[in-house]
């Protein structure tokens, strides 16, 4: 069967890992695109949706992007984050929908235990919300299994119900890359295209493709109170508590989610390569030093997730 | 660690292997040793499995709740569904699908198999081969998995005999070659002690190969697609909106993935299933247009002629043509609870073709204990393997299992559930 190729005339590339992974990422956002009926692509401003966004790029161009983009606003996000958001949609010249959790709470879909709660967890239902409104058959997600032991077993078209939920322990099998996108009125799809890439992987990356992210990315000064082995930062949201000591660090964000419940790192990488650097030898994961909403059980993901959660 | 943080963030090749064993066979310690020495696991991952392990009164560190990531596998103790995991060395990316290895989970190393180049088989060296062992090799080979390591575990516990490996090696090659396994290697372990899993050890000083990373990190994969006839699956086709830009107005790009061999601006290709021919224009992709595209690279392609091409449509070149075919033979995995039922109607996906089918005989059910072939089973339950006889709707462009993964494979589906319920690897078209 093997038929002798004449590689002396063809240059042959030698694919790198970041070559297999992105040639993968593309594969699967087509599949979205040329199975599903109306995907949209979660952006939100992050280094793993800028770097979605770079992929879709890949798959679609010269054409525009076969689906909307879509940010779950908490109200709590980092401003220089929103800024970037809004930029990086318009240079695109892609169409971006906001829904934020305001508009929930106004009309009595979320209710707060109290006004400072961390908004993280609610963002389900607003994300729920707007796939009914406009009736989304794929929302495309950058969440990665390197993250959390539960994404580690989430398959890369993952089904939820008419609940939005999702069932881990009746998962469909993923075999080769034949993607089984089938869903009924009302189901949908979560797709990670970018499921088997690591955090260093994202930066090398960003790297590699000279993507602009967020400055809070790269190392700044910023007042922080340390609390549980965490640096918090500060902010009209997260006041200091009585007995902790305000100091002011240079730190850099390794996730930008919300305000009220994501940590900087110290350190003071400030360019793409100080941060792969940083990256490569750091000894704690993204989320155990970045998120405090992950710390409360073994299985705070795998909980959230089965309620809609990214 | 100077000079290995450069390392670590450069640009490496990719490997993606499973492994293989029981819970005795050591698996869950040799991944643990693995992730562990090549940094693979964080500090606040340890912690986390420290205290979970206390929690459940265990005395020492259970790596197995690090690859136990959903709540009902930590309560039962017991890993139910494939995990990935990922670690780097300075000249490897790897991704390890780790799948159970009870008979009960055959179709989930099915699945973790089907994406693998390598599979790691763990033998215990006090038992040998057994039963689980030929399963795996089985499953291995039948997946397609090109290499074979069978690591002989716990040589510390069989004194680091060099009579015992060498025995077992023995054994091991027969059954290789038996089984009809190309290229396999032999390594003497002990994921305990972390004797050659990732440095030389001093306590089997008669072993001169590779420590079981180096193998992992040597064994050429690339050249397993890229030598193969070239198939290029249509996904979609790229076209501008009217009106955006004029020098585009005639762009169209069949965009697909390189799932094996080379493309060149130039080739003589052939569309499947209309037969006609043209040449590739251009390769284009964001930003730069190629000379020539490697599997499994993602482009689009670019061609000469206006020809009628749609997704589904499957673009070759050369004499190695895939066969166009209604009807087949192909070996099952059934995934699903629900059994294999004769008497319905199926969809089945083949690369980017979806078409309905007929399953209209099973030949023979596989006996996973002892590989016989129980002709004329009527019909296959979960975790079954066996060869069946289809019809399809359309012709597909079908190539052997053996020859070609990306063209030989495809997944049945239930209209009424939705959910996939098999596995299929064509035999013959």
């Amino acid at each position: 069967m093997n038929q002798v190729v004449d590689l002396a005339t063809v240059a042959r590339p030698k694919l790198s890992h970041l070559d297999v992974l992105e040639a993968e990422a593309i594969h699967i956002l087509r599949e979205v695109a040329n199975e599903c009926q109306r995907p949209a692509l979660l952006f939100s401003g992050g280094k793993d949706s800028i770097v979605l966004l770079r992929l879709a790029e890949k798959a679609f161009r010269p054409a525009g992007f076969p689906f909307p983009l879509l940010h779950i606003d908490t109200g709590h996000n980092f401003p220089e984050v929103i800024e970037f958001r809004d930029r990086r949609a318009a240079e695109l010249g892609e169409t971006l929908i906001v829904r934020t959790l305001d508009q929930s709470i106004a009309k009595g879909r979320i209710r707060l235990k109290h006004a400072d709660e961390t908004r993280n967890p609610y963002q389900s239902i607003t994300l729920l919300d707007a796939i009914e409104e406009f009736g989304f058959d794929a929302c495309i997600g950058g969440a990665r299994r390197d993250e959390e032991k539960a994404r580690a077993k989430e398959r890369i078209f993952s089904f939820r119900d008419e609940f939005g939920q999702w069932d881990p322990k009746d998962q469909r099998p993923e075999l080769w890359d034949l993607y089984n996108t089938r869903v009924n009125a009302g189901e949908h799809m979560r797709v990670f295209p970018i499921s088997n890439w690591t955090e260093l992987d994202i930066w090398q990356y960003i790297a590699r493709e000279e993507l602009s992210v967020p400055s809070i990315y790269f190392s700044h000064a910023r007042p922080i109170v340390r609390r549980n082995g965490q640096l918090v930062p500060l902010s009209e949201l997260v006041a200091a508590r009585e007995g902790e000591t305000i100091e002011t660090v240079p730190v850099r964000f390794r996730t930008v989610g919300d305000m009220t419940c994501t940590c900087p790192v110290e350190s003071l990488a400030a360019s793409y390569e100080e941060i792969v650097r940083e990256t490569a030898v750091t000894r704690i994961t993204e989320r155990g030093a970045t998120r405090m909403d992950d710390q409360t059980s073994e299985a705070s993901m795998e909980l959230r997730k089965k309620e809609g959660y990214f | 660690m100077g000079a290995n943080d450069t390392f670590l963030a450069r640009e490496v090749g990719l490997l993606r292997f499973i492994t293989a064993g029981s819970v005795d066979d050591g698996k869950s310690t040799l991944i643990g040793r693995l992730l562990f020495d090549s940094k693979g696991i964080f500090e606040d991952q340890l912690s986390a499995i420290e205290r979970a392990s206390l929690r459940r009164g265990k005395g020492e560190m259970d790596l197995s709740l690090l690859t136990d990531g959903l709540q009902a596998e930590r309560e039962q103790g017991i890993t139910i569904d494939v995990a990935y995991r990922y670690f780097s060395t300075p000249r490897r990316k790897f991704i390890i699908a780790d799948s159970p290895g009870h008979e009960q989970y055959t179709r989930n190393m099915v699945t973790a198999a089907s994406t693998a180049s390598l599979a790691v088989i763990l033998i215990d060296a006090r038992n040998g081969i057994v039963t689980q062992t030929r399963r795996h090799a089985y499953i291995a080979r039948l997946l397609g998995i090109p290499h074979l390591v069978f690591a002989i575990n716990k040589m510390d516990l069989v004194d680091y005999s060099e009579a015992v490996f060498h025995r077992l090696q023995r054994e091991l090659a027969e059954f290789a070659e038996r089984a009809g396994i190309a290229d396999a290697y032999y390594v003497p372990i002990s994921a305990l002690q972390g004797d050659n899993v990732v440095d030389q050890t001093e306590r089997m000083p008669w072993y001169d190969g590779p420590t079981l990373l180096e193998l992992l990190e040597d064994i050429e994969v690339e050249r397993d697609l890229t030598e193969l006839p070239l198939r290029f699956p249509v996904q979609g086709v790229l076209r501008p909106a009217a009106g955006a830009d004029r020098s585009l107005a005639d762009f169209r790009g069949y965009a697909g993935r390189v799932e094996s061999g080379v493309v060149a601006v130039g080739d003589k290709v052939t569309v499947l299933p209309s037969g006609a021919t043209t040449r590739v224009k251009a390769i284009h992709t964001h930003g730069r247009n190629l000379e020539a595209a490697v599997a499994p690279q993602s482009v689009a392609l670019l061609l000469e002629d206006q020809i009628d091409i749609s997704r589904g449509d499957l673009i070759v070149k050369g004499d190695a043509q895939p066969t166009l075919a209604r009807e087949f033979a192909a070996n099952l995995c059934w995934l699903s609870a629900t059994p294999l039922d004769p008497a319905r109607k199926y969809l089945l996906k083949h690369t980017t073709r979806t078409v309905k089918t007929l399953i209209t005989g099973i030949d023979h059910r596989v006996d996973i204990h002892t590989l016989a072939k129980e002709p004329g089973p009527d019909r296959l339950a979960v975790n079954d393997i066996g060869r069946v006889r289809l019809k399809v709707q359309h012709p597909l462009a079908l190539d052997p299992y053996e020859a070609n993964r990306a063209t030989g494979s495809f997944i049945l589906i239930d209209e009424t559930t939705n959910n996939t319920v098999a596995a299929g690897m064509v035999e013959h078209g």
